[in-house]
């Protein structure tokens, strides 16, 4: 799987949960959503190989 | 997780509230909540006109969506400060270019409704970047925007005669001021923070925040629902501001105790209600007319803002 944040990119070969990938990549769950497909999904969710997954940061400054 | 209405696979879960709901109810769930945050604080009525101050960002177009789903008269405001970005490939267009244009779009989509647009840069003669730049020994970027949006809102609100002028504020922003004005104890600003800041029939128009009880998760889960698009990119003043600074600690707190946000800010407008956040020292300062603006200024001469451009 895919999963694009900000101008980066990782590539999992293993299924996990978003709360997986999250901790993968070093998000904490409250300051991100995660779009699967076009699509919301929660953290117990479970990813597998071949999904396009993109972390969309909600925290904004200033 | 499953959504509490339908059963369906949830798209959002709020540990806060200890409540998932799919896409599909989420959007009800989240109008339904600012129509009684709206009634609760009494921010304004159904005949009234609402100002919304837009910024091309996700909060600020979010409001005006559901005001605008809920029936209320609400306009935009977008005030075109002149900041600009670091120059990618990814970002050519200046910032405050971009976040104008997500606002123009979503103002064309919506007919009957207008979008007021005040560039300073053009009437001002000097943009946030350039008077930035021009105070830089003296005062931060983020102080003078701030200034300078505090006063052209109001302007705007009361030139074009609107009854409120409403901000995207959400529950992060606002517990992040109550978190730095706590660790400064600062009781004056305690004292006036709040979801409704009212008007005090001297030039200062009254302003309410309808997203003050929602976290920045879920007014960015309303938009992408919604399909609105938003400005994702950060104005590059933001960078290092004390305010985001106090958000991601209270989201490291949040992460090990769900509601700690929630609490801390809901308990702390409970407490004034209560009238615990009192002051002696605190007597509302004598405000005049500045010469120049009319708007109400602490000072004698011209306000803050005249003495900008001086
Ligand atoms: S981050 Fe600072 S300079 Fe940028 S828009 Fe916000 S207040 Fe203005
Ligand atoms: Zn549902
Ligand atoms: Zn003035």
């Amino acid at each position: 799987m895919e999963v694009v944040y900000r101008e980066r990119t990782w590539s999992f070969d293993e299924s996990m949960t978003v709360k997986q990938m999250l901790k993968r990549i070093d998000i904490l769950p409250e300051s991100a959503l995660v779009v699967r497909d076009g699509k919301l999904v929660t953290e117990d969710q479970l990813l597998k190989p071949g999904d396009a997954v993109k972390v969309v940061d909600v925290i904004s400054g200033g | 997780m499953r959504c509490r209405t339908c059963g369906a696979p949830a798209a959002i879960n709020m540990r806060q509230h200890k409540l998932s709901l799919c896409a599909e109810h989420f959007q009800p769930w989240i109008i339904k909540q600012t129509a009684r945050v709206i009634r609760k604080y009494r921010m304004f009525t159904r005949e009234q006109r609402i100002l919304v101050a837009v910024s091309g960002g996700k909060d600020s177009l979010a409001l005006w969506d559901v005001l605008l789903k809920l029936g209320y008269r609400a306009d935009g405001l977008y005030i075109d400060l002149g900041i600009g970005s670091m120059e990618t490939a990814a970002t050519p267009a200046p910032y405050s270019l971009r976040s104008r244009e997500k606002a123009e779009t979503f103002a064309k989509a919506h007919s009957g409704t207008v979008l007021h647009v005040v560039d300073v840069a053009a009437t001002y003669g000097e943009s946030v970047a350039e008077i930035s730049h021009r105070k830089r020994r003296t005062d931060s970027p983020c102080s003078i925007c701030g200034l300078i949006k505090r006063h052209e809102m109001n302007r705007v609100a009361l030139e074009e005669d609107y009854d409120v002028l409403a901000t995207g504020h959400n529950l992060d922003d606002e517990a992040a001021v109550l978190f730095g004005n706590v660790l400064h104890w600062q009781v004056g600003y305690l004292r006036r923070q709040g979801p409704v800041l009212v008007a005090d029939g001297e030039g200062l128009a009254r302003k309410v925040k309808p997203f003050c009880r929602f976290y920045e998760r879920e007014t960015a889960a309303y938009t992408l629902i919604a399909g609105i698009d938003y400005i994702y990119e950060e104005c590059p003043f933001a960078t290092g501001a004390t305010s985001l600074a106090h958000k991601e600690t209270l989201l490291k707190m949040e992460h090990e105790t769900p509601g700690t946000k929630l609490h801390f800010y809901v308990n702390f407008l409970r407490a004034k209600e209560e009238g615990l956040i009192t002051t002696n020292l605190d007597i509302p300062p004598e405000l005049h007319q500045c010469p120049k603006c009319r708007q109400p200024t602490m000072s004698d001469a011209h306000c803050r803002f005249c003495r900008l451009w001086e």
